[in-house]
């Protein structure tokens, strides 16, 4: 079993390595993360914090957008690629069962992003903290946002593998992915602020917004590093939403929605007829 | 009494209410090849993924040496061959035939050796991206000769290859027949299956409609042999008409003789020495059987 996952991540992990996405994905999670951690430090005198501190804060916010981007990227040609090429049929004659491809496969991208984000995160945070002095508080911060943003990534690598298995090609299931990381990413936050904006303080923004908030797995997310840290929430200003929750509120939404995508991940793919 | 590997026993298929496949029965014995013809849509590649258990039959039996398609022991006996299968690009051949290698359980001790029985060892850590077709359709086949199957299930596999490697295709299959195992090639490249399969089964619109060697294929057919008679001096029209044959052009005339008329007809088109240039004779081939036993009872 093991001996067979293992041989499909393996081949899994030299096609990323082949393609450039391993390489690709570093450098852009590493010029991105150096450029909000410098950007962002003209404000820290005034709030008190050190400057990882407010550079985690603001990769708090990168991570939002890039890793279930980065995610997508990477496994939304998985089961459809294979599928197009005729492979898939190939590979599920041998005795690999399902289960084990996809666990294989998702293995390899997870440690793939897992690589990118560290390097990114750790890189960028280096250098906030040699420039402008870090706390324990600050250390912590940065390695909550590196295990949170690979948790928030296999959660996105595994809807990419559901995607994959449900579109019929490797173009559907790329719209398909881009249209799944609008919706959470960008839509789901406009929607839930004109909600707040029509209701005015009402019934909705005091006891519901916060749970709507939290059941988005990007908010989750976000509202996971603001929560367990008062230094980032002081600097990304969400101290309102997060003090709203209990503390295992962002912690379990993530869990769950790993769960659960993965769940769909293989109904999709257990059903699919290559 | 040979030992039947591939078991087929009355398989039936539906897609959205309509049989794809009608009480199908068809056996391999071990080291016997079998070309399985029919035109696209004739059922071909859905009886070779129910029998990979990639698809579940809706009445009938398969069994793969014993065991159900798609259980642990069928598919440690099952290679199989996809269709134009073209592989991921980015891997080299010697990369994408180990991970065949480890998910089969024989590890990557075999694979350097079916590379070069398939003529890619120049090939082998090039990129599958730089492959043309016919090395992909190679790469196909080596991995159908690990781990010596019980079954091999080859979905059109001359196609893309040029004439060389089909004369090579068709060593490695002799080669698996040799050593035991129950080869079945679905084609509807006729000519090539003719001398190199021991039975030829024949699927029409989901049916079964031959089931024989070809010898006893055509004694059954009674296939006439075709007399092509290249006539003198525009003498065309007349000859049609004395020999109830047709005219194909300006100087040539057919006429179809049956395997009891064939000498008599013979002697008599020789002996107007003044009149017939040529007679070029054409026996039933197998696409004439196929076209017969494909078109019977259609009407």
């Amino acid at each position: 079993m093991t001996a067979r996952v293992l041989a499909v991540a393996r081949s899994e992990m030299t096609i990323l390595l082949r393609n450039r996405w391993l390489f690709l994905a570093t450098l852009i999670m590493v010029l991105f993360a150096l450029a909000l951690t410098f950007a962002g430090s003209a404000p820290t005198g005034s709030l008190g914090a050190d400057r990882l501190l407010v550079s985690v804060a603001s990769m708090t916010t990168l991570s939002v957008y890039l890793a279930p981007l980065l995610a997508l990227m990477m496994s939304f040609d998985a089961i459809a690629g294979d599928s197009e090429r005729g492979t898939l049929a190939l590979l599920l004659s041998y005795p690999a069962g399902r289960g084990e491809i996809l666990l294989g496969k998702y293995l390899a991208q997870l440690a793939a992003l897992a690589f990118a984000l560290t390097v990114g995160f750790g890189l960028a945070g280096a250098a906030a903290g040699l420039t402008g002095g870090t706390s324990p508080e600050s250390l912590a911060a940065l390695l909550r946002l590196i295990g949170t943003s690979i948790l928030l990534g296999g959660v996105f690598l595994a809807f990419g593998h559901f995607l994959s298995a449900l579109a019929g090609s490797p173009a559907a299931a790329a719209g398909a992915a881009a249209a799944l990381w609008l919706v959470f990413v960008v839509l789901y936050d406009l929607g839930l602020l004109g909600a707040v904006v029509l209701d005015s303080g009402g019934v909705f923004t005091t006891t519901f917004f916060p749970w709507v908030m939290v059941a988005n797995p990007a908010d989750a997310f976000r509202l996971w590093n603001v929560a367990a840290s008062e230094g980032v929430a002081m600097t990304t200003g969400m101290t309102g939403v997060a003090g709203s929750l209990p503390a295992w509120a962002a912690p379990l939404s993530i869990v769950l929605w790993l769960g659960i995508t993965f769940g769909l991940a293989w109904a999709a793919f257990r059903r699919l007829e290559p | 009494m040979p030992h039947e590997v591939l078991k087929i026993d009355g398989l039936t298929k539906l897609r959205s209410g309509r049989p794809v496949l009608r009480d199908v029965s068809l056996s391999v014995a071990a080291g016997e090849r079998v070309a399985l013809l029919g035109h696209n849509g004739a059922g071909k590649s859905t009886l070779i993924k129910i029998a990979l258990g990639l698809l579940s039959p809706d009445g009938g039996s398969v069994r793969v040496a014993g065991a159900v398609p798609g259980s642990g022991p069928a598919r440690l006996a099952t290679a199989f061959l996809p269709e134009a299968v073209s592989f991921h690009g980015a891997l080299t051949g010697r990369e994408q035939l180990s991970l065949l290698a480890r998910l089969a359980g024989t590890g990557t001790g075999p694979v350097a050796g079916l590379l070069e029985r398939v003529g890619l060892a120049d090939a082998a850590d090039r990129r599958i991206r730089t492959y043309s077709k016919g090395m992909r359709q190679r790469l196909g086949l080596a991995q159908v000769m690990l781990g010596k199957p019980a079954v091999a299930l080859l979905d059109e596999p001359t196609s893309g290859l040029d004439p060389i490697s089909r004369q090579d295709l068709y060593a490695i299959i002799d080669e698996l027949a040799a050593q035991g195992t129950a080869v079945l090639i679905a084609s509807h490249a006729l000519t090539e299956v003719e001398a190199r399969t021991d039975r030829i089964a024949i699927l029409r619109q989901g049916e079964l409609v031959a089931n024989d060697t070809l010898r006893n294929l055509s004694r059954r057919a009674g296939l006439p042999t075709r007399l092509r008679i290249v006539v003198r001096g525009g003498l065309a029209d007349q000859m049609a008409a004395e020999t109830g044959g047709t005219r194909v052009n300006g100087a040539s005339v057919d006429v179809e003789c049956g395997p009891d008329t064939k000498m008599e007809a013979l002697r008599r088109f020789a002996s107007m020495p003044d009149r017939v240039e040529d007679i070029e004779m054409t026996p039933p081939g197998l696409e004439d059987l196929y076209r017969h036993f494909a078109q019977e009872g259609k009407q």
